[in-house]
């Protein structure tokens, strides 16, 4: 017999507590301020779903809305392919492998505002290594803070730079972790180094690349600190991501309210993402 | 299918092996016969896995030659060797279904879809896996996915050998009985040359025609089972073979002829050699209770069911006898004898008698 009781409440309560604390209140005075407007003192008018409207339908939002589905987007593309190819190219084993490790893990310990501050920096037209270099060696112009496309291509390299990593880490653990027997097998079998690839690497990589894609699109739906700090969101509004241009909503205008409804669309949206795609890739597994 | 020939094998897995001890594979020089069934048995570490991954071309020896119906395929990678192996483990190839597992050696050989059709129902129709042909291979038990490795490794009909490398250690007891016999069985069907690796002595002995033992990298004795039971070339055969294994005392050897504990022994034949330490091997099963013999004092009976283990001391030895029947009690003194034509005399291990008239 099994005994029933109350008991695992008790257990549970402190983890609800602390995440009470740190989440749910902090969420919940979010809503309070996304259906109410202030002029200060502290009074507050009902104003329903105005604010979750307004933002909606705002030329403003769904620009920066598309710039980060764009930014999202060219960044997995490019980091999900690199770091598998990076990850099978790395040795197994021998005097290389901490060498390889080291150098991979190295760009994730910067801290993230000095990333953005050294992209700045050498990206300079006229003292950055590279801005030097492209502008006055190879005469190919680049300026980041005048040129859209520059700033464009300047904030997704900085995250291929700072992030590939994550990726090649993850899908070289899953790579390490399987046995040699299959790939003595493929050759007996004949495989291509395709096949071996298309039927034993990538079938086991599918759980670790599921959470690397998971990591990546959570982090770079998020991304605040490295563009504000390398673009600013310029030049005009050409870089200027649902993070930064929440902040500027927030903290630069002060609409609390616009600023409280936005973030809770912009948290349903990365919420219901992640919640698409991991149902979709665990889908087959639970069959 | 082919003859497979070993001439003068070596294998250190050492960049520059200095002494023998560094050689996983001390000379090997072994023909295996087109359509045999062998095993080859030994202990873990002995180099039966080296051995095999040498035959399929996983691995390349130090020293030495193999031939396959007397061409050199010494330098060739394993797919152009045309041989088949099973692993210890399963491999299967997940986000396949079982038909395409079993296609798919065709499929990379680029055999017509036709010719593929019809070897994989063969196959499937031999592994009576038919109804799960359509199945994703993950979705497969341990037993059913060694059974698709295996399929794998039949399916093509030109095969020069299939290595089975411990292919039973993750199967549920009760179904490796069943997979041994189907192995047995589809020997027989196919009449290819197989290899089972393996240090479980009842696999060996039930699948092989021929057991190859080896121990330290070397080959101690090459028989049919019946031969490894009943006269082993080395003690370490005896011992490694039968449950419980040979009786090995250690003996002397005198002027009136060879002493266990100082109780004289009579032996199956003529004494070969002389010099090295004598050991006397017997198997408990020709080992009996008699009114003279060896005096001896029970020191343990096990029940095994159908008989039972004794276990007496003679002086400082202790002899194993397998008894039917109504066994003594713990501590009673007995009288061993010993079957004069199964007893031996070994030579630092190896066999020193001859078979008596």
């Amino acid at each position: 017999m099994k005994t029933e009781n109350q008991k695992a409440w008790f257990f549970v309560l402190p983890v609800l507590l602390l995440v009470a604390f740190n989440a749910l209140v902090p969420i919940m005075t979010v809503v309070n301020y996304s259906v109410q407007e202030t002029f200060g003192n502290n009074v507050f008018f009902w104003q329903g779903l105005d604010w979750f409207e307004q933002i909606l339908r705002s030329d403003r939002f769904q620009a920066a809305l598309g710039r980060q589905f764009l930014f999202t987007f060219l960044i997995l593309i490019i980091e999900v392919p690199l770091g598998i190819i990076i990850a099978l190219s790395m040795p197994r084993n021998g005097f290389w492998v901490p060498v390889c490790l080291v150098t991979m893990a190295l760009p994730m310990l910067i801290p993230w505002n000095v990333v953005g501050a050294m992209w700045n920096i050498f990206t300079l037209p006229d003292i950055g290594l590279l801005g030097y270099l492209m502008n006055h060696t190879l005469g190919i112009p680049y300026d980041m803070t005048q040129n859209p496309f520059a700033a464009w291509v300047t904030i997704v390299t900085m995250d291929v730079w700072h992030w590939t990593s994550l990726v090649v880490l993850l899908s070289y653990a899953g790579l390490v972790s399987i046995p040699d027997a299959y790939y003595q097998a493929a050759k007996i079998d004949g495989a291509s180094a395709w096949k071996v690839f298309r039927f034993i690497q990538l079938p086991k990589l599918k759980t670790v690349l599921t959470i690397a894609i998971l990591l990546r699109f959570m982090d770079s739906f998020n991304i605040y600190t490295e563009p504000f700090v390398l673009t600013g969101g310029g030049p005009g509004n050409s870089t200027t991501l649902l993070s930064i241009d929440l902040v500027k909503i927030a903290l630069g205008q002060f609409d609390l309210g616009p600023a409280a409804a936005m973030s809770l669309i912009y948290f349903a949206i990365t919420l219901l993402v992640s919640w698409l795609f991991y149902t979709l890739m665990t889908k087959d597994d639970a069959q | 299918m082919a003859k497979i020939t070993l001439s003068n094998l070596r294998h250190s897995y050492m960049p520059n092996p200095k002494g023998p001890e560094d050689f996983a594979l001390k000379e090997i020089d072994l023909d295996w016969q087109d359509g045999g069934a062998y095993a080859l048995l030994g202990p873990s570490g002995c180099g039966k896995s080296t051995l095999l991954n040498i035959i399929s071309g996983l691995l390349a020896p130090s020293e030495g030659r193999i031939l396959f119906d007397g061409k050199d395929v010494t330098n060739l990678p394993p797919d152009q060797r045309n041989i088949a192996q099973v692993f210890q483990f399963p491999v299967i190839y997940d986000t396949m279904t079982v038909r395409e597992n079993l296609a798919f050696p065709l499929r990379n050989r680029g055999v017509a879809e036709a010719k593929i059709a019809e070897r994989v129902a063969e196959i499937a129709a031999m592994l009576e896996v038919e109804e799960m042909l359509d199945t994703r291979a993950s979705h497969l038990s341990p037993d059913n996915k060694q059974k698709i490795s295996m399929g794998r490794g039949l399916v093509r009909d030109d095969v020069n050998v299939v290595m089975f490398d411990e292919p039973l250690t993750v199967i549920d007891p009760h179904l490796k009985w069943k997979l041994r016999s189907k192995l047995k069985e589809l020997h027989q069907r196919v009449r290819a040359t197989m290899i089972y690796v393996t240090h479980d002595q009842t696999e060996a002995l039930t699948f092989a025609d021929q057991v190859v033992v080896m121990q330290d990298g070397e080959i101690v004795q090459i028989g049919t089972p019946v031969e490894l039971f009943e006269r082993p070339q080395h003690t370490f055969v005896g011992h490694f073979i039968g449950s419980p294994g040979m009786n090995v005392l250690p003996a002397d050897e005198g002027q009136g002829g060879v002493t266990v504990e100082g109780h004289p022994i009579t032996l199956e034949g003529k004494i070969t050699g002389s010099g090295g330490a004598a050991q006397v091997g017997i198997r408990p099963e020709f080992v009996s209770l008699a009114k003279t013999g060896l005096p001896g004092r029970v020191r343990k009976v096990s029940d095994i069911g159908r008989h039972s283990v004794l276990e007496a001391k003679v002086g400082d030895t202790s002899i194993k006898a397998v008894i039917d029947g109504p066994v003594p009690a713990q501590g009673e003194a007995v009288h061993l004898a010993f079957r004069a034509d199964q007893t031996r005399l070994y030579r630092d291990g190896w066999i020193a008698t001859e078979v008596g008239a």
